[in-house]
């Protein structure tokens, strides 16, 4: 190193050279990276966006492709009250609608959840119920995610014969006797985790209501 | 009005920066020795975090985001993945100021830091801030909040351990655990405290 | 040779940049929930902190002063966003949960810590050994954590059950708590018990002694 004794490290020559060598040099590795990675990053979210889809469907196989699984799943654009435009998806067999996938978000106890909700081709009732992001509570919140409670949903109904929201998530067990007319609108709450419920249920009113997809599942019914 | 009320609460105290998302810890556990101390970073980072995440929203939004370049007319262009360099540089220049304004201004407090208020920078609560705001989407109004709200919820934590860490100088903590283990372990039930914030809503 | 085999074992468990140097103890507590996430932030880690030590040791002679923190910033940001990528595009769910402690590396006070420290005044090939010693003795802990953290608190590890819960039939009661924020604080207080009871040299002075008959050999 004896020859870069005269070397002055903190000249302005050289803290130029360093500066924009080093910023070319970064600059096209990171460039490069992001570029010929793009369409495999694309590739993973458009197929994990699909198998959600199809999980709350009921479509989904363990080891399926998840491409051909789709194929019978169509997008369609909903405008909500608001004026934004929603991306929906309909489970078609030829021309006849099968299913309909509406996406749902809102508030939870930590964070935001987001999920789909899936129902029968009368609008009215559910076939499933999948939340792939929420921050709930390990053990108590978390629940939502277990097929036990999600099974609850299935078969029951979201609005009553005058088109009223009437789907609820309930403080403990919904009565199961006969005095209980509103069971096919009740779901059980989850014990120790009250405001995740609640969050669920306001998430769900909202999107079926004036403000989401009411008008929208109106048509169906 | 509500709902930067709401975030603000939720930003200080249910997602707190330092006791939910353990952000900014290395310097969380260094500085808390001495309140005063605390207080002085407290305010700084308040300060640096209530100006670098509506910064760093407007970068975004106008030049890195997925078509944010159309005003330039190139609304095809996505530089998002230049977003951690160029958060990091908006930090550092803001620190380099603050550091200089503290200097002329109020020497006692730029002493009193020290080498803590460089650091600053590489504080990951600053950056993590900036990264959440940019994952959720906030608008400029919500950044401003989250900003303020987040650092608020950093400095609350740092002055409230320090207290704690000064009234601990006259325990017999166990040697094994003396100094960072007995404050792991304090900053564990702080965060246990903390959650008990969750579900609060205005 | 003995040198370099020092400088990689040493902060395993003698120089340990969590328990000991106070580095990098962010994420430390944030990805443990579960094993797999953990694991792959190791992995990050551990390659970000030895290739940019050995980058800035390259070019260490010639990094002007008065842009020195800039100049490792910028080294140390473009490999964080090379990995980011990279996961994003051949892991991409565990890197959903990861979400911003990729890019966290960065501020990470390891990375910058040892760049400072070290690489500034040694040799490419130890300054590479001496990121990777580091990135070791911090992936230590976490997976440590982290499988204590996902064994107790969901019975799986890397998403294979090992305890069956009893929400799936089994006998094993999960403990929420270990997949809360509090027990990660706690695991590593008492893991640094741990370490500082066998390694007594370890040991933080106190500021004042209580009983003088009962602590005379701490010094």
């Amino acid at each position: 190193m004896s020859d870069k004794k005269t070397f002055d490290r903190d000249s302005i020559s050289n803290t130029l050279t360093v500066a924009i060598g080093l910023s070319l040099i970064c600059s096209v590795l990171v460039a490069s990276a992001a570029i010929v990675l793009k369409p495999r990053q694309l590739k993973n979210q458009e197929e994990y966006r699909q198998r959600i889809i199809l999980e709350v469907a009921g479509l989904m196989e363990p080891d399926g492709d998840i491409a051909s699984l789709f194929a019978t799943i169509q997008a369609d654009t909903v405008d909500i009250a608001s004026g934004e435009s929603v991306e929906i998806y309909l489970e078609k067999d030829g021309d006849a609608i099968q299913q309909i996938i509406l996406p749902i978000s809102g508030p939870g106890l930590w964070s935001t959840m987001r999920g789909y909700l899936a129902l029968a081709p009368d609008g009215n009732t559910v076939k499933g119920i999948r939340f792939y992001e929420h921050a709930e509570t390990p053990g108590l919140g978390d629940q939502i995610d277990k097929a036990d409670w999600r099974n609850l949903w299935v078969g029951k109904h979201l609005y009553d014969d005058d088109n009223t929201p009437r789907i609820e998530v309930v403080r403990g067990f919904a009565l199961r006797d006969a005095t209980n007319t509103n069971l096919k609108y009740q779901i059980d709450g989850l014990s120790g985790a009250t405001l995740t419920g609640n969050g669920v249920s306001r998430l769900v009113q909202h999107w079926i209501g004036p403000e989401g997809f009411g008008p929208y599942l109106e048509t169906y019914r | 009005m509500e709902a930067y009320v709401n975030l603000f609460i939720k930003a200080a105290f249910v997602e707190n920066l330092a006791l939910m998302f353990f952000l900014g810890m290395c310097t969380f556990l260094a500085v808390s020795k001495r309140v005063e101390t605390a207080i002085g970073l407290g305010i700084a980072v308040i300060a640096v975090q209530t100006i670098t995440v509506p910064v760093n929203h407007l970068i975004y939004s106008y030049l890195l985001a997925p078509g944010a370049l159309a005003w330039a007319g190139l609304p095809d262009v996505d530089l998002s993945f230049l977003g951690l360099v160029s958060y990091i540089g908006v930090i550092a220049a803001l620190v380099q100021i603050l550091e200089m304004t503290l200097d002329r201004y109020v020497p006692r407090l730029y002493n009193a830091l020290g080498i803590f208020l460089p650091l600053i920078t590489v504080n990951c609560a600053i950056l993590g801030g900036t990264l959440f705001m940019v994952e959720r989407h906030y608008d400029l109004g919500e950044s401003v909040v989250y900003g303020l709200g987040s650092g608020a919820g950093w400095a609350i934590a740092l002055i409230a351990l320090a207290g704690i860490r000064e009234k601990l100088k006259y325990s017999d903590v166990p040697d094994g655990l003396q100094g960072l283990g007995i404050t792991f372990i304090i900053v564990g039930l702080m965060s246990l405290g903390f959650m008990g914030f969750s579900g609060v809503q205005l | 040779m003995s040198e370099m085999r020092k400088v990689v074992i040493d902060p395993l468990i003698d120089n340990n940049p969590v328990t000991l140097q106070m580095l990098g103890i962010c994420s430390a507590l944030a990805v443990t929930t579960s094993l797999l996430p953990a694991l792959l932030m190791c992995v990050a880690l551990t390659s970000v902190s030895a290739l940019s030590c050995a980058a800035i040791s390259l070019i260490r002679h010639r990094i002007p002063n008065n842009i020195r923190i800039i100049v490792h910033m910028t080294i140390i940001a473009s490999l964080v966003i090379l990995t980011d990528q990279l996961l994003r595009a051949y892991a991409f769910e565990t890197s959903r949960q990861l979400s911003v402690f990729v890019g966290l590396i960065i501020t990470n006070c390891i990375v910058l810590g040892r760049a400072e420290a070290f690489a500034m005044k040694n040799p490419v090939g130890l300054s590479f050994l001496d990121g990777l010693g580091n990135g070791l003795g911090y992936s230590l802990i976490l997976l440590a954590v982290a499988t204590l953290r996902e064994l107790f608190g969901a019975g799986t590890l890397l998403g294979y059950s090992i305890l069956p819960l009893t929400q799936d039939g089994g006998w094993y009661a999960a403990n929420g708590l270990m997949l809360l924020p509090p027990s990660a604080f706690f695991i590593i207080g008492l893991l640094i018990w741990g370490i500082r009871t066998w390694r007594k040299q370890q040991v933080e002075h106190a500021d004042y002694q209580i009983h003088e008959v009962h602590r005379t050999d701490v010094y």
